[in-house]
């Protein structure tokens, strides 16, 4: 009779429509992935063939812009005590080969 | 009598209840989406871009020989090139000449490489899609195209101009977007490089699981020298955002802090409406169970909107556009920043993780502070 | 039938504050009768009535609800009394603000897991029975006082329960509502519900729907022959 359609059962159909979305959500990243992969591959052989070590996401430093082929004592800049001040280096972790204790 | 009904039913109630509270719900949503968009924003972008990196250096040099003295990065002589090519299990070694080069016309940093194929073509470079050319007359930055004229000063402070020969694909701009690429001669013309001397060496060897042991024998050999590995250079860009990490801390915090200012809320804003609601249910017959799973269902229903909005909020900011809110802080001081849209490299792992650390908590937060009253009498109800 | 026997309520026991409200009492009341707890206010007709009801335990003493003795069962139990064997009509009424006067008569029967449709019959039934029909879809607060507490009796109602349990129902009634809320109590208990109101209202004591009063005064009966 009256009030068919109980608050309960728009609650579940909610429920369930947010899950579709995030299954859809889900989805369309693998579309994505998918479409980005021949790009991916002719990124790699880009990198491939100029021997990249690193990604150019953080120009500001030496040992930002190649953290991989950072030396021990760049992040410290010119002396031990001297603080960090590019924002980027509070971003990139060390390189663990440089943390780890010697030989690796 | 059904427990399937029963829930029904009190979800029936919960969602009147909470449509009393419009404004608060809407307010407490809204934060919260805002939590779970910063989170999730966090973790999409950090695992994609790991995942990217790994996906692309594992094309790096097998392994890469530096030389050190006094603590710094030097030149490798062209003798440790032809011994280290002679150690068993080498099969090729190539002398690497690049380095860092800052232009004062736009304050950007470059990385200046040298590129065999452009040696015999002197004047001629290769560049990254993001460097940037400084116009005379307009006196503005714009992207540089190809059979432009880019002005390098060298070492003696005299302008070289380069004439750009090819942009490297738009598509590798997070790992190319500030490379120059010129002829060996121009190279050292510019840094004043030493003949015979080279930036580094990129090593191959014919069998992967020598690469330790050939690493040991080239540092017996050559003790200034240091070898980093392929593994090295991708594990540093798997721990390169981790917790620890500037934005991963920035963000915790933040979401911490309003996530506890939340809960605190709940815990502590159980408003004397609110008990007196619980010890009438209490009072017409409804057990402490029922009065809890109100609030459990209360919490799920605020906290998986909010999870939903701010998933897809985040999203649409890392994939969908470009992580525009991390720029800044990516950026730094550089002038330079690729123009990169990363793959949504996410599975239902995070997601589930995501739901985890945030779904939970809030629901146990509704839950707990109501528990307390829900267990007392519900006698007072009958008193003014 | 419910008993009362040597029942003790003391309030903050141990306490400086401590208060005895309720002095052995010892009590039986019939079914299917209207029984009035007459007395002064704090003379302890409320803390009897949350006994009663299952909503305190007495501090000493037992009481049966037809031969189970309930003192000592868990709350869970004492809950489940409640929502199906006692209906109450608070002194505050005690609706619930914010929702409709339908979902507030449907609410006891919430957790018993009923289908929903059969308990919106149900209420509606009741809710024209109380001549509130028409507010079914309104919410509570916007009720006037004699709206509200026709509310309150069928929700009270909704479970068919076999005692009523009212406190002070009309202190805040004028004559007429207060005249109409008897005829409602005694048609209930022709319709066979035990009937149980706590009240120092004359027009109550004397209603003809009455058919038994005790009288209480500081936590204590008065003797039937004392007050005669
Ligand atoms: N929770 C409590 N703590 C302390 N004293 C109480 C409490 N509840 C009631 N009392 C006291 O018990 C006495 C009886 O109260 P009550 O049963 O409400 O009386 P009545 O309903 O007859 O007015 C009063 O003196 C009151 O102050
Ligand atoms: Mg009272």
């Amino acid at each position: 009779m009256r009030r068919l359609i109980r608050k309960s059962d728009i609650f579940l159909a909610y429920v369930l429509l947010q899950a579709a979305a995030l299954g859809l959500m889900l989805v369309d990243a693998a579309v994505r992935r998918s479409l980005a992969e021949p790009v991916l591959r002719q990124r790699a052989e880009v990198v491939r063939v100029l021997g990249l070590t690193d990604l150019a996401l953080f120009t500001e430093a030496r040992y930002t812009r190649n953290p991989s082929l950072a030396d021990r004592h760049s992040p410290f800049q010119e002396h031990p005590l001297s603080l960090e001040h590019f924002p980027s280096g509070s971003v990139v972790s060390p390189p663990s080969h440089l943390t780890l204790p010697a030989g690796r | 009598m059904s427990l399937i009904e029963k829930h029904r039913n009190i979800i029936d109630y919960t969602l009147s209840s909470l449509g009393r509270r419009k404004g608060k719900t809407f307010a407490v949503c809204l934060v919260y989406s805002f939590i779970i968009f910063l989170l999730a924003s966090v973790v999409f972008f950090t695992q994609a871009i790991k995942r990217e990196a790994d996906l692309l250096l594992r094309e790096a040099p097998e392994m890469t020989v530096q030389r050190l003295e006094a603590g710094r990065q030097t030149t490798v002589p062209a003798a440790y090139a032809d011994g280290i090519g002679r150690i068993r299990g080498v099969q090729s070694v190539q002398k690497r000449l690049w380095g860092y080069y800052f232009d004062s016309l736009t304050g950007a940093n470059y990385t200046v490489m040298v590129n065999a194929s452009l040696n015999g073509r002197e004047g001629q470079a290769i560049v990254g899609s993001g460097v940037l050319l400084r116009g005379a007359a307009e006196g503005e930055s714009r992207k540089i195209q190809a059979g432009d004229s880019l002005p390098v000063k060298t070492y003696r402070g005299e302008a070289l101009m380069l004439k750009v020969a090819g942009i490297l694909p738009f598509a590798s701009e997070l790992e190319t977007a500030d490379l120059i690429q010129v002829s060996e001669r121009d190279y050292r013309d510019i840094f004043n490089a030493e003949a015979g001397r080279y930036t580094d060496l990129a090593l191959q060897v014919r069998n992967r699981k020598e690469l330790a042991t050939i690493a040991t024998k080239i540092v017996r050999q050559y003790p200034d020298t240091r070898p980093i590995l392929r593994e090295d250079i991708l594990r540093t860009y798997d721990a390169i955002f981790d917790w620890r990490g500037g934005l991963s801390i920035m963000t915790m915090a933040g979401a911490l802090f309003a996530f506890i200012i939340l809960a605190w809320d709940k815990a502590t804003g159980l408003s004397a409406e609110e008990k007196k609601e619980i010890g009438i249910l209490k009072a017409i017959g409804w057990e402490t169970g029922d009065i809890l799973q109100v609030k459990f269902w209360e919490g799920v229903s605020v906290s998986l909107t909010s999870f939903s909005i701010g998933i897809f909020a985040a999203y649409l900011h890392v994939f969908v556009g470009s992580s525009l809110l991390f720029e800044p802080v990516l950026k730094g001081w550089s002038v330079l920043y690729p123009d990169f849209r990363l793959t949504p490299h996410i599975d239902a792992y995070q997601l589930v993780s995501l739901l985890f650390i945030t779904v939970l908590p809030y629901t146990v937060a509704t839950i707990i502070p109501s528990w307390r009253s829900a267990t007392i009498d519900p006698d007072s109800v009958m008193r003014a | 039938m419910i008993t009362l026997s040597n029942i003790r309520k003391v309030y903050n026991a141990g306490r400086p504050n401590e208060f005895t409200a309720i002095r052995d009492v010892s009590l039986e009341l019939e079914p299917n009768k209207t029984t009035v707890l007459k007395g002064p206010s704090g003379s302890g007709k409320t803390t009897l009535l949350s006994m009663l009801g299952c909503m305190t335990r007495p501090t000493a003493g037992r009481i049966l609800l037809g031969q189970r003795e309930i003192t000592s069962l868990p709350e869970k139990f004492l809950a489940e009394i409640r929502r199906s064997t006692f209906g109450f009509i608070f002194q505050q009424l005690n609706l619930i603000r914010g929702i409709t006067v339908l979902e507030n008569v449907m609410l006891p029967a919430y957790p018993t897991g009923e289908r929903r449709s059969e308990v919106v019959a149900r209420a509606m039934a009741l809710l024209d029975l109380c001549n509130l029909s028409h507010k079914a879809e309104a919410r509570v607060e916007w009720l006037s006082g004699g709206e509200a507490q026709r509310a309150a009796i069928a929700r009270a109602l909704i479970n068919g329960p076999a005692i009523i349990i009212c406190d002070e129902p009309t202190a805040h009634l004028d004559t007429a509502l207060s005249l109409e809320f008897m005829e409602t109590m005694k048609r209930l208990r022709d319709d066979g519900k035990t009937i149980l109101i706590a009240s120092h209202d004359p027009l109550v004591n004397d209603s003809d729907a009455v058919d038994r009063i005790v009288e209480i005064r500081d936590g204590r009966l008065v003797p039937p022959k004392a007050c005669a």
